[in-house]
């Protein structure tokens, strides 16, 4: 018996998008190998109804395990899917692309002794086994894994897509779970906190984005003035979010939103892996970055290398030139 | 309190990385360096230690590799570590995620640390999983990607960023934070810190004298198999201006919009 057990998180009564993608994916996959998928849903909330879980049927799941305790931190559903799985049999654990799926699946992992594998963009069924195939060293090479026993396999993010099966509610099963001495160790004080204000980015057809290159937090005002030039908006990424130049709502990449806009412009942005999976389906990417070996460059149909505090300003006179004109 | 901070040796960022096709194994020669993601890791444990919010004993740097890791071991001693410990055995390499993970939890478990802290991604790696799977095995919580600590007695409370914003997280020690990028500005070493390095307590350490079972690390001990080595399909290459004459430049800028009806 080879069925696949999927996370699938979620937040103020919303499944999450990519974790639906791996319910998909799943169901797609058990059935290549003869077997079922079956989705876990965690939560000590009451958004969490037996609706919610059961509406994953609509993706693929055939039964729904609800597990009562806390969701938001990795330990309590390590204990959950490690007891699903142990009672159940499940051979393979799936995830979709996010930040939780990699803290639980590398626990999950060394809980059940199974192997596991990150950043996945395709599985496939070779001899009745899941093979999940991995980009590495920056997208340079694909490396396949192969599970001596049992697997977790966690998607990057967007790898997999949410397709609805047309099959109806699935079966509902609540589960008991004791939770261990460090899922209690921890606790959430608050959950999803915005920082900043709510700016629409999904909504643009242009955007120009910054990045730790812009140097300082006043750096973004080029970039807004390109932008309203453009008439688009401007986005960012993690690193100067984090670092509080500009709104966590602007933020693209695996823990902020994914855009696929008619042009990206993006100004002192390496292009980390975790960025470029929220903004590489955009139509026309162009870069500016000083350091010619930037990886930005590798996905880039037009990059220039130079000092973005010279070509801004200049390209954005340009633009207002134009557009005048 | 007593932290050890895991520290990992990765090629520089300088060098191209590659795969040694005769062993299917990342191809490790060339230059190295400290992961920089883990200076982020000793500078907080630094802080911490330097706050005074709590006494700090002692801050270890731990690490995983060859003999040539000593090396990292003495660029985190420069930046602060008091001493240092190297697990480092024929047996160890090639070894998975998971057997990475409980090696390193069966070096950290001799020391009884209160704190692990750890970067959020080795360079070469590229994980981001080590934390977990060292606390699976060590009983701990563990976060990653933390951007904010603050010490409080007996517990942390941390702030970092997960799939819906922000969240605040209290966590009891013992614990194993990995820490993002975004949380400090690190150090530059002192000369004489740099100097001082190869004079600090380092203990070099085989699989056996850390009690690692040998069946459950290296290529047999590990669960997944890599291999099939292949190149993603390829992306025609971008076109690339040299910015020289930032006039020039522009126009050329413009011009291509304008051929994509972007302006
Ligand atoms: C689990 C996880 C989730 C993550 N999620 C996200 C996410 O959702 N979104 C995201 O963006 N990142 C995310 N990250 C972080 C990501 O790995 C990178 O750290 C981040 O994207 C880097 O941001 P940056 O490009 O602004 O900074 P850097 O990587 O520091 O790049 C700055 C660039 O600016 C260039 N530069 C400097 N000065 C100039 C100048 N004057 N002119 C032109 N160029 C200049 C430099 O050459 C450099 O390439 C995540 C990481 C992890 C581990
Ligand atoms: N061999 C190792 N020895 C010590 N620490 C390591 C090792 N590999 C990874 N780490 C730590 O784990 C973090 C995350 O690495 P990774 O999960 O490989 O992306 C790194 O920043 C290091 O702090």
């Amino acid at each position: 018996m080879a069925d696949i057990l999927v996370y699938v998180l979620h937040y103020e009564g919303a499944l999450n998008k990519n974790s639906l993608g791996a319910v998909s994916e799943g169901a797609r996959l058990a059935g290549e190998l003869g077997g079922e998928a079956h989705a876990i849903v965690v939560g000590d909330g009451d958004d969490l109804t037996e609706e919610l879980a059961a509406s994953l049927g609509n993706w693929g799941a055939s039964k729904v395990f609800r597990a009562r305790a806390p969701e938001g931190l990795a330990q309590p559903v390590i204990d959950a899917m490690a007891k699903v799985m142990q009672d159940n049999g499940h051979t393979y654990a799936l995830f979709g692309g996010g930040l939780l799926g990699f803290e639980v699946g590398a626990g999950l992992a060394a809980r059940l002794g199974a192997g596991v594998t990150m950043e996945v963009t395709e599985v496939d069924v070779q001899d009745g086994k899941l093979v999940a195939a991995r980009p590495i060293l920056q997208d340079s090479k694909i490396s396949k894994s192969r599970y001596r026993d049992k697997g977790v396999i966690i998607g990057r993010l967007n790898a997999f897509e949410a397709r609805e099966s047309g099959g109806g509610p699935a079966t509902v099963e609540d589960v008991e779970v004791e939770l261990s001495s460090q899922a209690t160790q921890a606790t959430m004080v608050q959950r999803g906190e915005q920082r900043g204000e709510d700016v629409d980015i999904e909504g643009a057809d242009f955007l120009v984005a910054g990045g730790r290159g812009l140097g300082k937090p006043e750096g973004f005002q080029m970039c807004e003035e390109l932008a309203n030039a453009l008439g688009g908006a401007v986005a960012a990424t993690r690193a100067v979010v984090d670092a509080g130049w500009y709104p966590y709502s602007t933020q693209i990449g695996q823990t902020g939103k994914t855009v696929a806009p008619k042009l990206y412009l993006a100004a002192g942005i390496s292009g980390a892996i975790q960025h470029k999976v929220g903004m590489q389906n955009s139509e026309n990417i162009v870069a500016i970055n000083k350091d010619s070996n930037a990886p930005i460059f590798e996905f880039s149909d037009l990059g220039i290398v130079g000092d973005l505090n010279k070509i801004l300003p200049k390209l954005t006179e340009a633009v207002k030139a134009k557009k005048g004109s | 309190m007593k932290i050890c901070v895991l520290v990992k040796e990765v090629p520089d960022a300088a060098v191209e990385k590659r795969i040694d096709h005769s062993t299917g194994r990342m191809d490790r020669s060339g230059e190295k360096n400290l992961n920089p993601f883990d200076t982020h890791a000793i500078e907080a444990a630094m802080q911490i230690k330097e706050g005074g919010a709590v006494p700090v004993e002692e801050v270890v740097a731990v690490t995983m590799g060859p003999e040539s890791a000593v090396r990292a071991l003495h660029k985190a001693v420069s930046l602060g570590a008091d001493r240092s410990v190297h697990l480092s055995d024929e047996a160890l390499a090639g070894s998975d995620v998971v057997a990475t993970g409980y090696a390193l939890s069966k070096t950290l478990e001799r020391e009884s640390p209160d704190l692990v802290l750890l970067g959020q991604q080795s360079d070469d790696g590229e994980c981001y999983t080590i934390g977990a799977v060292v606390a699976e095995y060590l009983g701990m919580p563990s976060l990653t990607q933390v951007i904010k600590i603050d010490v409080e007695e007996g517990k942390l409370r941390c702030e970092r960023q997960a799939e819906y914003g922000y969240d605040t997280v209290s966590v009891q020690l013992p614990a194993v934070i990995s820490v993002g990028d975004a949380i400090n500005e690190p150090r530059y070493p002192s000369l004489k810190a740099i100097m001082g390095a190869k004079k600090k307590p380092l203990d070099a350490l085989a699989a056996s004298d850390a009690g690692v079972e040998a069946s459950r690390v290296g290529l047999d001990g590990s669960m997944v198999e890599c291999g099939d080595f292949t190149d993603p399909p390829q992306k025609e290459p971008g076109q690339i201006i040299e910015d020289e004459d930032t006039a020039e430049t522009v126009e050329k800028v413009v011009a291509w919009l304008e051929e994509r009806k972007l302006i």
